[in-house]
């Protein structure tokens, strides 16, 4: 494996608090120094007005693999992900077979292995076959594996088996994501409940419905003294829980997804089913509740729900298709045209959420290029200006609502262990 | 009045601003759209009236009726104007479908355009349905309504019933009762009586009315009597039972004691109030027999005016359609 050295790039390092123009060298798979000079052997990148960073983690996509592969595989997963600045992410476990065995851990990690594209983490079941009512063998699948649990797709609903899952994965120090949703308030819904709703005539979940289970969650957690991350936080009240468990020192971490800052519920007035996604895209003042909740450090991570559907799933009635949209490859663009740009977030801070945060909260060695972790490395263009093209997506499926959109930032190179994995325009 | 040969000319005049293929709500339209259709409606009726019932503008063109909720009304209305009009008819419904088959709705509908359709005429239960199909089909659709969402020819109905019997819609009150939350003849009402100037208010039980209508400019509450004696226009709609994931209201008793229209609730509104029911109508829950069949109510009338709307739409759609 050749060194690589990374020259003249603004590097960013949320995890040791670095900012500054510099020399990157990689060798043996690893970073070996910064402000290094090129010495002749080194492959040689010029990073000039680029920033270079850690590889991005993504701690919540669905890779859809088992069961499910005519919408991702991980193969096709992995390279969205590497396609979007993404070195490492976190899968979610609702595939078939679901992630509740040592085994169905292993096949992921196996084809990872053979075929991704870039490091792939497993989050498993909490509720064995993800049905709620007893816990998966959770000592073992941390044997095998996993980094965190949750019966993502849907809650965990019983408030016993939550509370014992909180106390369960203390002896392991492993969070529990939780889709916070009360499943009686949204039967049979499809949107979030508002004027939109009520003029579409379309069924309809109230906020209340996630923030009475995050409030639950933060109550269990911080009477077990569990660790709860909430997953794809949307709505107002459930942010401002946060805000005040937090406070209280609860151990809570939360992730917000691109969709959830950017759009609204507004965006279903043309029935497009690429629309709906659970959590829903809601009122204007959840948006902003979102973004005052990234500015102000509530919400710990952006993660993007990447949950490619096949075509024939998504152009159904609406009631039909199935919730969610991809995220990896428009994740990094949205982050900088709707958060950095506007001036919510600083690069530093925007690229922590992505990085150093969701490494901390999985306990992985990932999210940072300090000297001796391995040579995970996104090298951003923060300026060049994009349109999203649903066709040139690297996921097989292609259900965005951001077709057509012009964004702002991507990344040009992206190295996974020291071996450049992605190179936008082709060549390496 | 009677239809004038002149005005049978007319008819086949389309203004170059009409340039609508598909039918799919009332939200959209302006009040000159909303008024050419009601004006063309206005002729066909007439002429209807003097057993003018065939108009052969659609000679040669095909309607579907594409229904996956039950109708039959409705069904038969949109049947019974495209063949006044002309048209060849085909009636598909979803229990006779390969949909049990696992056939898609928009593969559904494209096997019936392929074999040569004009017009697909859609019911839906969910909303957008219609809206899915216009994007996918070449050829027009009209939305005979989805789920909640909108029933425009039903709008389109009951306005110009109301515009026949009180002569205008401009400076009416129109206080529509009942399961506004999950009724399409109330959003398509409440579209096309606002771009026509008229004021529209929303009651029924506090489940069923939400205040955020305010935000749309139109009036809500929960007591009809309390608005009874300022109303000119009640249209009574049906509770849709089959819609509602809990039960909105105790009982259907406790439902009828608030909001029947009946003979007591007569006497303390306006002596002229018109009564609309769109049908199909629970006796003696929206309304009492004695005044469902009384001489404040035009039940029937929108019926046969549903058969004129239908035609002029119809006609319109087709009248803009050229080939690609």
């Amino acid at each position: 494996m050749r060194n690589i050295l990374i020259q003249n790039g603004r590097v960013i390092d949320p995890s040791q608090g670095l900012d500054r123009v510099t020399n990157l060298l990689i060798a043996d798979g690893g970073i070996a120094a910064y402000d290094a000079s090129p010495d002749g052997q080194a492959q040689v990148i010029d990073a000039t007005d680029r920033i270079v960073a850690p590889g991005l983690v993504d701690m919540h996509v669905h890779l859809r693999e088992p069961g499910f592969e005519e919408d991702e595989t991980i193969e096709s997963g992995t390279a969205a992900a590497v396609a979007g600045g993404f070195t490492s992410v976190a899968c979610m476990p609702n595939t078939d077979p679901p992630i509740d065995s040592q085994g169905t851990v292993e096949f992921v990690r196996r084809q990872a292995a053979a075929k991704g594209q870039c490091n792939v983490f497993v989050v498993a079941c909490v509720s064995k076959n993800r049905e709620g009512k007893e816990l998966s063998e959770i000592g073992q699948l941390v044997e095998a594996g996993a980094v965190a649990f949750s019966d993502d797709g849907a809650p965990v609903y019983d408030a016993e088996l939550m509370r014992r899952a909180f106390e369960y994965c203390l002896m392991f120090d492993k969070p529990v994501m939780n889709h916070c949703e009360v499943r009686e308030l949204t039967r049979g819904a499809v949107m979030h409940e508002g004027l939109v709703s009520l003029v579409l005539g379309l069924p309809a979940m109230p906020a209340a419905a996630e923030d009475v289970m995050i409030s639950r969650d933060i109550t269990l957690a911080e009477a077990t003294g569990g660790r709860l991350h909430v997953m794809h936080v949307s709505a107002l009240n459930g942010v401002e829980a946060l805000r005040r468990a937090k406070l209280r020192g609860v151990r809570v971490t939360a992730e917000a997804t691109p969709h959830h800052f950017t759009l609204t519920d507004e965006c279903l007035r043309t029935f497009d089913s690429n629309c709906k996604m659970n959590p829903p895209l809601r009122g204007k003042e959840h948006v902003d509740a979102i973004i005052a909740g990234l500015s102000d450090g509530t919400i710990d991570v952006i993660a993007s729900d990447h949950a490619p559907h096949a075509k024939e799933k998504k152009m159904k009635e609406l009631d039909q298709a199935p919730f969610g949209i991809v995220g990896l490859e428009t994740a990094l663009g949205l982050v900088v045209t709707r958060l950095i740009e506007p001036g919510h977030l600083d690069w530093p801070a925007a690229l922590a959420k992505m990085t150093i945060n969701p490494a901390r909260i999985l306990g992985i060695p990932k999210g940072t290029i300090q000297i001796g972790s391995d040579a995970d490395v996104a090298i951003i263009d923060p300026k060049v200006r994009w349109r999203v093209d649903p066709a040139q997506f690297r996921s097989k499926s292609t259900n965005t609502p951001f077709a057509g959109w012009e964004l702002t930032g991507r990344a040009d190179t992206v190295i996974v262990a020291g071996r450049v994995k992605f190179c936008r325009g082709g060549g390496s | 009045m009677t239809t004038t040969t002149a005005e049978l000319d007319e008819l086949g005049v389309v203004p170059p601003t009409w340039k609508r293929r598909h039918l799919l709500g009332l939200e959209d339209l302006s009040a000159e759209e909303l008024t050419l259709i009601l004006d063309k409606a206005a002729i066909f009726r007439r002429a209807a009236a003097q057993g003018q019932r065939k108009l052969p503008l659609l000679t040669g063109k095909t309607c579907v009726n594409l229904f996956f909720e039950n109708s039959t009304r409705t069904r038969t209305s949109f049947g019974l104007a495209a063949r006044r009009l002309g048209a060849d008819t085909l009636d598909f419904s979803a229990s006779t479908s390969s949909l049990s088959k696992g056939e898609t709705v928009i593969d559904t509908a494209k096997n019936l355009e392929a074999m040569g359709t004009d017009v697909m005429i859609v019911r839906h239960h969910t909303p957008g349905t219609p809206h899915l199909l216009a994007q996918n089909l070449h050829c027009s659709v009209i939305n005979a309504g989805d789920g909640p969402h909108e029933h425009p020819t039903q709008g389109l109905l009951d306005i110009l019933t109301i515009r026949q019997r009180l002569g205008r819609i401009a400076g009416l009150t129109v206080a529509l009762v009942g399961d506004i939350l999950h009724s399409r003849t109330a959003r398509s009402n409440i579209w096309g009586l606002k771009k026509l100037g008229a004021h529209v208010i929303v009651c029924g039980p506090s489940t069923l009315v939400s205040p955020r209508w305010q935000e749309l400019d139109v009036e809500y509450s929960y007591s009809l009597d309390a608005i009874l004696d300022r109303v000119d226009v009640l249209n009574l709609l049906r509770i849709q039972f089959e819609r509602q994931a809990t039960r909105p209201f105790p009982s259907v008793r406790e439902y009828a004691h608030l909001y029947t229209m009946d003979t007591q609730r007569l006497a303390k509104a306006k002596r002229d109030i018109l009564i609309l029911a769109p049908g199909p109508i629970n006796r003696g829950v929206e309304v009492t027999p004695d005044v469902a069949d009384g001489p404040q109510s035009a039940i029937l009338e929108q019926v046969t005016n549903g058969v004129a709307v239908r035609m002029a739409v119809l006609w319109l759609v087709t009248a803009t359609w050229k080939p690609a």
